[in-house]
């Protein structure tokens, strides 16, 4: 066998895992696609979130925190081995409302969800007032926010970055330009690549976000994943305006505010449209009036990969042991889990986390 | 007084005050901001966000976005602006520094 | 928001021509420019400054005066002082015009944004004082600014052009140091036969060359291992000149080694482009007419490949001979009757460039340049850091924007692109076409989030 692993998709998640892996002296091999690749992995917006996960499954509540528990030490490790540091900044995130109604409504959700997790849901609520001394650029329409303190956000290129690297420092073979087309299992995994490559291969995780939807059915899973626009904005380099990051603004680490995002049921049109940008420009305005004289610099639509119910899927394929999914829309949060907790259950070690509820059985027709 | 400058000057336009991080200066009416400043003896126009490595303008057609200062609390290319009256130009500097020296 | 039968970006001679053309036949013209008058680089504020410094600046540039007087036609709204920064399929333009959001409709469109510099990333080339040499011209064109003290640094016929000028105002360079060696002049011999036909241009470049030898500027051709020297402003340029090393004091520095296609505005709407060999730089493919691969979207002057001024006023009257056709408003043998001396002429126009284009290369040392270069002025990469990403698997431009912000910063890759191309396909060993370019998206110039609020839109929602 060339290669113990091999990961279709060299995204954050499929890093991640690889890097897992190769910590524990797996050989691994990626095959990844090339520079025009739907990308959410440099299309996102960096959170290392917690609240608003899993309010209906407190599983994936509990799944986020541990791998936001576990991140820091994750983006340290990197930091380390490859002499580029992974920003990670976590002192907690903001859920900013504009009307008290929805801000009630939240906080009686969070509270359900903090009793089901036996009270480890650490958040409070800010009044306009409370909040205007966080966050002193914040503007009136804000009434409120829910400020949890397991929050945070990361610079997700460079952890992108520092995986690449430190995947290939450790030996892991990355085969970039790869288009998987075909996965089939005579003895080994043998996986074949529209320019003629083939790896052989004793396990499979196919963690190729988007482009699982098509390969999934070769290794009998449903893969029911699509896409889900999301359009970004980014500024000019600005003094420090805002401290926390919430879902509507983050203060980038090299300066610029990122403002997010859409969602959008548009298939793979991955474009940005005038109305949306000018939505999102609205929006954090109203958080952050100062950024109305902030120039745009940058948008980009970028692909949202989605499960039926958000959720992340981890299945073993029934009828081809040894091939695994691997698919999230919170590549960056879950990172850290990925790379750390997820090796133990692809091993199946004792120390292998429960991922039954993320089977993807739970979406079989009944 | 004006400072020694690399370039000379062609035209003759009537001057209006302008000001530059605080400072009063005379500038012609109507004319290209970047090359007034220029002019006028202003090289260094900001410091950068990245590194606060100093810049001027470079291609004074609008596409490098090396000329840019604040005006009225924007950021803009000089070399995009026309001199009137009363303009507020700001050198920006580097992000984390308090004190460049431009 | 007002509709067209055409809008046009960019009143240079490319827009200008193209406007009048479809105008006089019948169809209504929207032109959008950025400059607050009309002419585009190379006919920068020529209504204003003809008068005042036509002799230094000569015939070529004043003649440009017939073609701002085109735009004055009822059939024409030109919109100066427009800086578009989206053009979406419908064609829907939004550009910001004295700090206010506009957006303005046409069933077609035509990109008249002419060239740009190619970057020029030699060491020291981010210093207050160096300009690119078209910058250079700017300064005196529009603003009657002289540089006291330059140094020319480059190739090609702009350099000349803006040499002769200098010397004409009575400031000469301090020095051409030049990138062209023998051996490219020998090279460009085997295409002397095109350059006869277009031999207007070569009279006028020989008689430019007289000019800059008379004032005794001196030259250095074939000069390399060239940086520009300087703590907070250029001071000197260094370089190595038939193996002897030379330091010449200075204040400004010009750079030059040819024009590309400012390309921003095609890509985002999705037209495909090719690299054009001769010519070291991405082209969009079009049909005869100047017609892309996105229907209803048309491309004339140097934005199509770089042509000169006076081609890009003949591809312009083509592409609205086509526009008019396709309106209605012209059958198809009457397009091609008034098309045929156009062509012709067209064709004229281009014969020297291919003896130009082998004349005076693009710079090696710019082209592959240092580790330490920075290469993106923005961001503040350098050529190092992009090489170092081609072996962390950056097959092309957009993962390696990804890794190193090259082509992240305000000017949108415009100064950075060609040579993160370059050096990708180099350290990949794989072609320029397959190397690819960034993704250009809207803003294709940064635009307040506060404009772009007043603009319509739909309530996002913030579920993440």
């Amino acid at each position: 066998m060339e290669t113990e692993y091999a990961i279709i998709g060299g995204g954050v998640v499929g890093l991640s895992v690889a890097w897992g892996l190769l910590k524990r002296g797996l050989t691994v091999t990626v095959l990844d696609g090339d520079d025009g690749s739907f990308r959410a992995s440099r299309g996102n917006f960096g959170l290392v979130w917690v609240q608003s996960k899993g309010m209906n499954q407190p599983r994936y509540a509990r799944w986020s925190q541990q791998s936001a528990a576990i991140w820091a030490e994750f983006a340290e490790e990197l930091g380390h081995n490859t002499g580029q540091p992974v920003p990670l900044e976590q002192k907690g995130g903001y859920d900013l409302h504009f009307s008290e109604a929805t801000l009630e409504a939240t906080v009686a959700k969070y509270n359900d969800l903090k009793t089901k997790l036996d009270g480890d849901y650490p958040f409070e609520v800010l009044g306009h007032n409370a909040l205007r001394k966080e966050e002193p650029q914040i503007g009136p329409k804000v009434v409120g926010a829910i400020l949890h303190h397991q929050d945070g956000h990361a610079n997700p290129l460079k952890l992108l970055k520092s995986l690449a690297a430190d995947v290939r420092r450790m030996g892991g073979r990355v085969l970039t330009g790869k288009t998987v087309t075909d996965v089939t299992k005579p003895d080994g995994f043998r996986l074949a690549c529209a320019d003629g490559t083939t790896v052989g291969a004793g396990k499979v995780v196919l963690s190729a976000g988007l482009g699982a939807a098509a390969l999934g059915p070769k290794l009998a899973f449903r893969a029911p994943v699509r896409p889900q626009r999301g359009q970004v904005l980014i500024t000019e380099k600005l003094p420090k305006l805002i401290n926390r990051p919430s879902l509507i603004a983050r203060q980038v680490d090299e300066g610029g505010i990122q403002i997010g995002a859409t969602n959008e049921e548009v298939g793979t049109d991955d474009r940005v449209t005038q109305p949306g940008l000018s939505g999102l420009a609205a929006e954090a305005i109203a958080a952050y009036p100062a950024l109305a004289r902030a120039q745009l610099v940058r948008s980009w639509g970028a692909l949202r990969v989605l499960s039926p119910d958000g959720l992340p899927i981890y299945q073993e394929s029934a009828e081809f042991p040894g091939a695994y999914l691997v698919t999230c829309h919170s590549g960056i949060t879950l990172a850290a889990a990925h790379a750390r907790l997820l090796p133990d259950w692809l091993e199946a070690t004792k120390a292998a986390p429960d991922l039954e509820v993320f089977s993807e059985t739970r979406f079989a027709v009944s | 007084m004006k400072p020694d400058s690399p370039f000379l000057d062609l035209e003759t336009a009537p001057r209006v005050a302008v000001s530059i991080d605080g400072a009063p200066l005379e500038l012609p009416e109507g004319a290209n901001l970047a090359a007034a400043l220029l002019a006028a003896g202003v090289t260094v126009f900001r410091h950068t966000p990245v590194s606060g490595a100093p810049r001027g303008p470079f291609c004074m057609m609008g596409a490098c976005f090396d000329c840019l200062v604040d005006i009225d609390g924007f950021t803009r290319q000089a070399c995009m602006i026309e001199v009137s009256q009363g303009l507020r130009i700001i050198r920006p500097r580097d992000l984390g520094a308090d004190d460049v020296d431009a | 928001m007002s509709t067209h039968d055409l809008i046009v970006i960019g009143a240079g001679p490319a827009g200008m021509a193209t406007a009048s053309k479809a105008a006089d036949l019948g169809l209504t013209v929207a032109v959008l420019d950025e400059q607050p008058r009309a002419g585009g680089q190379v006919y920068r504020d020529v209504d204003r400054v003809a008068a005042l410094r036509g002799d230094i600046l000569g015939a070529d540039y004043t003649q440009g005066a017939t073609l701002t007087a085109g735009l004055h036609h009822q059939a024409i709204e030109h919109v100066p002082g427009a800086t578009v920064w989206a053009i979406e399929d419908g064609f829907r333009v939004s550009y910001t015009r004295a700090g206010r959001g506009a957006q303005i409709a046409a069933d077609r469109i035509l990109l008249a944004t002419g060239a740009l510099e190619r970057p020029m990333p030699l060491p020291g080339w981010t210093l207050p004082g160096v300009m690119t040499a078209g910058a250079g011209q700017i300064l005196l064109k529009q603003s009657g600014v002289l540089a006291k003290s330059a140094a020319l640094v480059g190739c090609g016929p702009l350099l000349y052009l803006i040499a002769a000028q200098m010397v004409r105002a009575g400031t000469p360079p301090v020095a051409m140091i030049e990138t062209q060696t023998r051996s490219d002049l020998i090279e460009a011999a085997r295409h002397v036969g095109g350059a006869l036909r277009g031999w207007p241009y070569m009279l006028k470049g020989l008689k430019m060359l007289a000019e800059i030898t008379r004032a005794k500027v001196p030259r250095y051709p074939g000069a390399t291992e060239i940086r520009i020297e300087g703590t907070d402003t250029a001071e000197a340029v260094s370089f190595v000149h038939r193996g002897r090393a030379h330091r010449i004091a200075c204040r400004t520095v010009f750079l030059h080694h040819g024009v590309v296609p400012n390309t921003q505005a095609a890509r985002s709407l999705g037209v495909s482009h090719r690299w054009h060999a001769g010519q070291s730089c991405f082209a969009p493919r079009l049909d005869v007419w100047g017609q892309s691969d996105v229907t209803g979207v048309f491309i004339a002057g140097d934005g199509a490949g770089i042509g000169g001024a006076k081609a890009a006023e003949l591809a312009g009257r083509l592409a609205a001979l086509k526009v008019a056709e396709e309106s209605g408003r012209l059958s198809t043998d009457e397009r091609d009757r008034q098309a045929a001396p156009l062509r012709s002429a067209h064709a004229r126009e281009l014969a020297a460039r291919p003896f130009l284009d082998r004349a005076y290369p693009p710079f090696a040392g710019a082209l592959a340049p240092e580790d330490a270069t920075v290469i993106c002025r923005c961001e503040e990469v350098t050529a190092g850091d992009i090489r170092g990403h081609a072996r962390l698997g950056c097959l092309g431009p957009n993962q390696a924007k990804a890794f190193s912000r090259a082509g992240m910063g305000p000017c949108q890759g415009r100064y950075c692109g060609l040579t993160v191309t370059s050096l990708l396909a180099a350290a990949n060993g794989t072609s320029h076409d397959e190397t690819g370019y960034y993704r250009i998206r809207p803003p294709l110039k940064p635009v307040t989030l506060g404009e772009l609020a007043t603009l319509e839109h739909s309530a996002p929602d913030t579920a993440e």
